[in-house]
């Protein structure tokens, strides 16, 4: 009795830690993604922030600084993407696949003096034993929400993703919503990467975002571009990441691993879409805007 | 995209790439020349370097294909483990049943099968159920990288292979020939240059390579001429991931002659192709020098991976800044014919240009 | 007092004048109507006054002082605000969100909130009824028109331009819009109303200012003029040059529409119980204002649109919701309107243009292999047939100019012997040689044997080509006659959908 109610909770506990990066890289591609910008470079960007984070909290011994520092390395790379897929109206597909690429090399590049070296700083449990990113996360969500739907802020982010050439007869800069925007998805990504790197694994291992940039990006569909929908959707996928160890004596792992995966596919196949519909896509999703042409 | 400018933007990409090697505490030098001298300067890193470019060809030319579409393949990868699974199922369970020489077509005829399948599985969900084909392709990469290690570690596990995680090795009829020397899997370095060139040609001469580049040139016009653009996206996929199968298939029976970790099967292949694909400008012959380059640079990044203590990912970086550059380039490319009004947006016509 | 004033503009868009030493004046509490044909300059006379394209010449005066106006925003900051025919609103957000979107002054929270609350001032000022959280996608046009009214008015606006305000209102919902305009004239504001429909101007205008071919071609007190006299300024004084149709005898009949009702992309009706039919040798044409149907009706004739009632006829084969191939292996052609966009792949060669729609057949593929060389051949001979410059089969056609692509498009769709050739606005923005050509190119047709059905907004075109005519306003043909002795005035009171005099 008492065995399996700590099992349940150390489960819990688990989910949870698996949701938060996933839920952090969500809020940010659905800010993105919200302005018209289709961010493919989520992968990249985590780990480059997983590797900032880490190499700034070995450096200081501060945990905080390492998760400013993954936020400024995700933001920095997200600047990259903002100007090729915005400014330079570049292909946003291929772009966000050379971020990646570029996120996950100076990842590894950067991070090959750390290889082995345990995280001696960690953040302090703030309530129930739980790290303060979470409880940043679960804030977060809220704050995007309301910011989104609640505010001229939100108005103007979406306008801009649905129809920007209305934002711009109102007056909106819609390159430069798009800019922060993305910046901010960036930011999100890097600060899901720290938290691999400082809470999740506190240490550095090449390839320690194994994809999550991606689900990210699933979960970005799955959850119709809300943020209380990517809470659910990443608790959610957290709970089948965990399901791994709770299988393992019954199920290949290999199995296992491919369920966040392949429940990213089935997530997709059931938010059917419809043009107009609540989880519809910004209309202008990865259409770069070109001021004066129809 | 002029020569000039997709060389241009290649070499401004080097130089970037070399410096930010630096920044990461390299001599930028001395990482490209390495890079290269590794690659096309002795007889062993230029078969080395051929080596790598056989599935780099091949899965470069299927995405060639894909994306003259507008269809977003980013599977490869998977589709490449795909085909290898489907050679190495061929190979293992044909090995009494075939006469010998029927043996490779048959592992090639697997390995496109498998490929084709794992892609086509991709754009069903694209045509079928709307998942856009970028997500739906990468989660399949993950999901045949949990299968390949699930065969090997489990039900494919080698019993002569001192319980390594490989499935036992080929029979000798299954090995793909080399050529002496080297690692160059000849049969399959053949297919790889007839696909480019096959494609190169379909696309020009063939109804389906109109119908594609059709619909890749514009969408509307094309539904206009009464092209199918659910069933021309699944003949892409499939071709693509064939192609990418085909890749596959060498690689299990060329360099490993088993099944081994997927990571071991593909070291990101089907991930350059997406750069060998634009490099050569979706061109299925410029695919060929196109992957060579690529393959160069992936064999040099090893050389420098041991004489420099660089990480593998050296090489990643590299590439990510290398398409960065060549995007830079289209732009501007791009703008350099003077971008005077179109004839249509001038007219002031009532209704006309200026909103909507 | 006059409320704007307009002196001496002049705007060239590649060396043509689309506006030409224009004069406009509007009083205060004023309700101004600009009318003119298509092309006449209304539009890019509008554009100027909003900021959005700069004049070349001429000066602008508001409330008597000359203003710089250089984008929406000076115009905004002027007090003018603008509804365009295209709405320019965002489809998912609400009608209180729009209102919001980008306005100074909006508190950063709950934006929508104090929108609704100003949009209830307005509801009881002006009758401007639009629920606020609704949204914009859900909205009829009417609705969606009196948002973008909102929209300037709480921006300030004190002069309203509205571009074709009613073209895509029922009359209820055109009635209600003429009752609001009175209400705000009433207090003081002006309004410049751009239309086609000679009916309504005359029900609601104070003044008319008449454009024809970017001039001014007269001004008239609503008071003391005719609808007639109107009709006669728009299309000018000078007669319909003399059809160079030979008379003949039409031949059978090659397509029957019966009870034809096509959807239009937002699922309401475009197309409604249309009936008609056009024989071998006979040109019908279409005429009225774009929008009224004219697209949908030539999609669903050519496969593009499935309709969703009704019957399509071609020579006696039912083809109602069959593809376009189908359609085209009935003999039916199509010459479509947006040539750039749905007529030809512009990455592609003239060759492979040149056989875009028949690429599939023999003698081009054979086995799934293309002939380039009969490709070749073919461009070859359009080239000479047709004119078409550059006079090489390899160029891209991209690179050709609009008259060029349409001679290609026409040589493509005319080669051989269609049945139906559907020609949707075959000349619009052709120089007057190219525009000939392809006229002439489409009575060839026609002498031929083929039925021709041409949509058109140009009526010059159509009286001049067809042997009946159809005024099509609202998805129905309001009348079709033969074109004898039709003159264009009676034809643009149909189209404005007005009864004929």
């Amino acid at each position: 009795m008492n065995a399996s109610f700590g099992l349940g909770a150390e489960t819990l506990s688990r989910s949870l830690a698996a949701a938060t990066p996933l839920l952090l890289g969500t809020l940010g591609e659905i800010t993105a993604e919200r302005s018209g910008v289709l961010n493919l470079g989520v992968e990249g960007m985590m780990a480059a922030g997983a590797v900032a984070g880490f190499s700034a909290a070995h450096a200081t011994g501060s945990p905080w600084i390492g998760l400013a520092a993954a936020i400024g390395a995700g933001a920095a790379l997200a600047l990259v993407h903002a100007f090729f897929s915005v400014t330079l109206k570049a292909n946003q597909i291929v772009c966000g696949i050379a971020l990646t690429m570029l996120g996950l090399g100076i990842s590894g590049v950067w991070g090959r003096a750390f290889v082995g070296t345990p995280l001696a700083c960690r953040f302090q449990a703030v309530l129930w034993s739980r790290d303060p990113v979470f409880y940043l996360a679960v804030v977060l969500t809220a704050a995007l929400s309301w910011l989104l739907f609640r505010t001229r802020w939100g108005v103007a982010v979406r306008s801009v993703g649905e129809n920007p050439l209305a934002a711009d007869a109102a007056g909106l800069p819609v390159d430069r919503i798009r800019i922060l925007c993305t910046a901010f998805g960036g930011a999100m990504a890097g600060m899901a990467g720290g938290y691999l790197s400082l809470v999740y694994i506190p240490s550095w291992i090449e390839g320690m975002t194994a994809g999550r940039g991606w689900i990210v990006i699933g979960l970005t569909i799955f959850a119709g571009w809300k943020p209380w929908k990517a809470f659910a959707g990443a608790l959610l996928f957290g709970g089948i990441d965990v399901s791994q160890y709770l299988f393992q004596d019954h199920c290949s792992p290999n199995f296992l691993k491919m369920l966040p995966y392949a429940a990213t596919l089935l997530a997709l196949l059931a938010s059917g879409r419809s043009l107009h519909g609540a989880s519809a896509p910004p209309a202008a999703l990865a259409v770069p805007y070109r001021k004066g042409e129809r | 995209m002029t020569a000039r400018s997709t060389l241009g933007a290649l070499a401004v990409g080097l130089l970037l790439g070399s410096f930010s090697l630096g920044v990461m505490g390299a001599d930028p030098l001395q990482a490209l020349s390495s890079i290269f001298l590794g690659s096309f300067a002795s007889a062993y890193g230029f078969g080395e370097t051929v080596t790598k470019a056989i599935p780099l060809m091949l899965a470069g030319t299927g995405l060639a294909l894909a994306f003259r579409g507008r269809l977003w393949n980013i599977g490869a990868e998977g589709q490449l483990l795909a085909g290898a699974v489907a050679a190495t199922g061929a190979a293992l369970s044909l090995k009494d049943l075939l006469p010998g020489f029927l043996m490779v077509p048959a592992l090639f005829a697997a390995g496109a099968a498998g490929g084709a399948a794992w892609g086509l599985l991709a754009g069903w969900l694209k045509t079928r159920f709307q998942v856009n084909e970028v997500i739906g392709s990468l989660m399949l990469n993950y999901i045949a990288a949990e299968a390949v290690q699930y065969l090997i570690y489990g039900p494919w596990k080698g019993a002569t292979q001192f319980g390594f995680p490989y499935t036992d090795n080929f029979c000798a009829a299954a090995t793909l020939p080399v050529i002496a020397g080297t690692r160059v899997h000849a049969p399959t370095l053949a297919v790889a240059l007839a696909a480019a060139g096959g494609a190169f040609w379909a696309l020009r001469r063939m109804r389906f390579g109109f119908e594609v580049r059709a619909l890749g040139g514009n969408p509307e016009a094309a539904r206009y001429a009464g092209i199918d653009p659910a069933r021309t996206a699944l003949i892409l996929m499939a071709l693509s991931g064939g192609l990418a199968g085909l890749a596959g298939a060498g690689e299990a029976a060329g360099i490993h002659h088993h099944l081994t970790y997927p990571w071991a099967v593909s070291s990101g292949y089907g991930y350059s192709a997406i750069i060998v694909a634009w490099v050569a400008g979706l061109n299925p012959l410029l695919v060929v020098p196109s992957a060579l380059f690529l393959g160069g640079i992936l064999v040099g990044g090893d050389a420098i991976q041991t004489s420099m203590g660089l990480p593998a990912s050296a090489i990643s970086l590299f590439n990510g800044i290398l398409l960065l550059s060549l995007m830079g380039g289209e732009f501007f490319a791009r703008r350099r014919p003077q971008r005077s009004p179109s004839p249509l947006a001038g007219e002031g016509r009532d209704g006309g240009p200026g909103h909507k | 007092m006059k409320h704007l004033e307009l002196r001496g503009i002049r705007k060239e868009f590649g060396g043509v004048p689309a506006n030409d030493g224009i004069d406009l004046s509007v009083r205060s509490g004023e309700i101004a109507a600009l009318l003119g044909e298509n092309g006449a300059g209304k539009t890019t006379l509008m554009n100027i006054l909003y900021g959005l394209y700069r004049p070349d010449a001429g000066e602008i005066l508001v409330d008597g002082r000359p203003a710089a106006i250089r984008s929406p925003k000076d115009a905004i900051r002027l007090g003018i605000g603008m509804v365009h025919q295209h709405f320019l609103l965002i489809g998912r957000h609400t009608a209180a969100e729009n209102v919001a979107l980008g306005l100074e002054g909006v508190p950063f929270v709950r934006p929508e909130r104090w929108a609704a609350r100003r949009m209830e001032e307005f509801a009881a000022r002006y009758g401007l009824r639009v629920r606020p959280e609704a949204p914009v996608w859900l909205l009829s046009a009417g609705q969606q028109q009196r948002l973008e009214l909102i929209k300037a008015l709480i921006r300030g606006a004190r002069l309203l331009i509205l571009d074709e305000p009613t073209s895509v209102l029922t009359d209820a919902e055109a009635d209600e819009l003429f009752a609001v305009l009175r209400r705000m004239t009433a207090e003081g504001m002006s309004v410049i109303f751009i239309t086609h429909k000679l009916e309504e101007v005359m029900r609601l205008s104070h003044a008319i200012t008449v454009l024809r071919r970017g001039r001014v071609a007269g001004t008239a007190s609503t008071a003391e003029t005719t609808p007639e006299a109107l009709a006669s300024l728009m299309t000018g004084l000078e007669p319909v040059a003399p059809a160079a149709r030979a008379q003949r005898a039409p031949g059978p009949e090659v397509l029957r529409v019966e009870g034809l009702t096509v959807a239009g992309d937002m699922g309401v009706p475009a197309v409604s119980e249309l009936a008609f039919s056009v024989r071998s040798g006979e040109v019908l044409g279409v005429a009225g204002v774009s929008g009224n149907g004219q697209s949908e009706l030539a999609e669903a004739l050519t496969g593009l649109r499935r309709p969703e009632r009704g019957s399509i006829r071609i020579s006696g084969t039912e083809a109602a919701g069959r593809d376009c191939r189908a359609l085209r292996a009935l003999g039916v052609r199509h010459v479509p309107e947006e040539r750039p966009r749905f007529g030809v792949v512009g990455d592609m060669s003239v060759a492979e243009n040149a056989v875009l729609t028949r690429y599939h057949e023999p003698p081009f593929c054979r086995r799934g292999m293309l002939d380039a060389a009969e490709m070749r051949r073919r461009a070859e001979s359009l080239i000479a047939c047709y004119g078409i410059r550059p006079p090489s089969p390899e160029a891209r056609a991209g690179t050709l100019s609009g008259g060029n692509i349409q001679k290609l498009i026409l040589g493509r769709e005319a080669d051989g012997k269609p049945a139906l050739i559907v020609a949707v606005h075959p000349t619009y923005g052709l120089d007057v040689g190219a525009t000939e050509f392809v006229r002439e190119r489409l009575l060839e047709k026609r002498a031929e044997g083929a039925a021709v059905l041409l949509i058109s907004e140009d009526l010059e075109e159509v009286l001049r080509l067809s042997d009946r005519v159809a005024v099509m306003f609202e998805g129905r043909f309001l009348d079709v006659r033969e074109n004898r002795g039709l003159d264009r005035r009676e034809l643009m009171l149909l189209m404005g959908g007005g009864q004929p005099a």
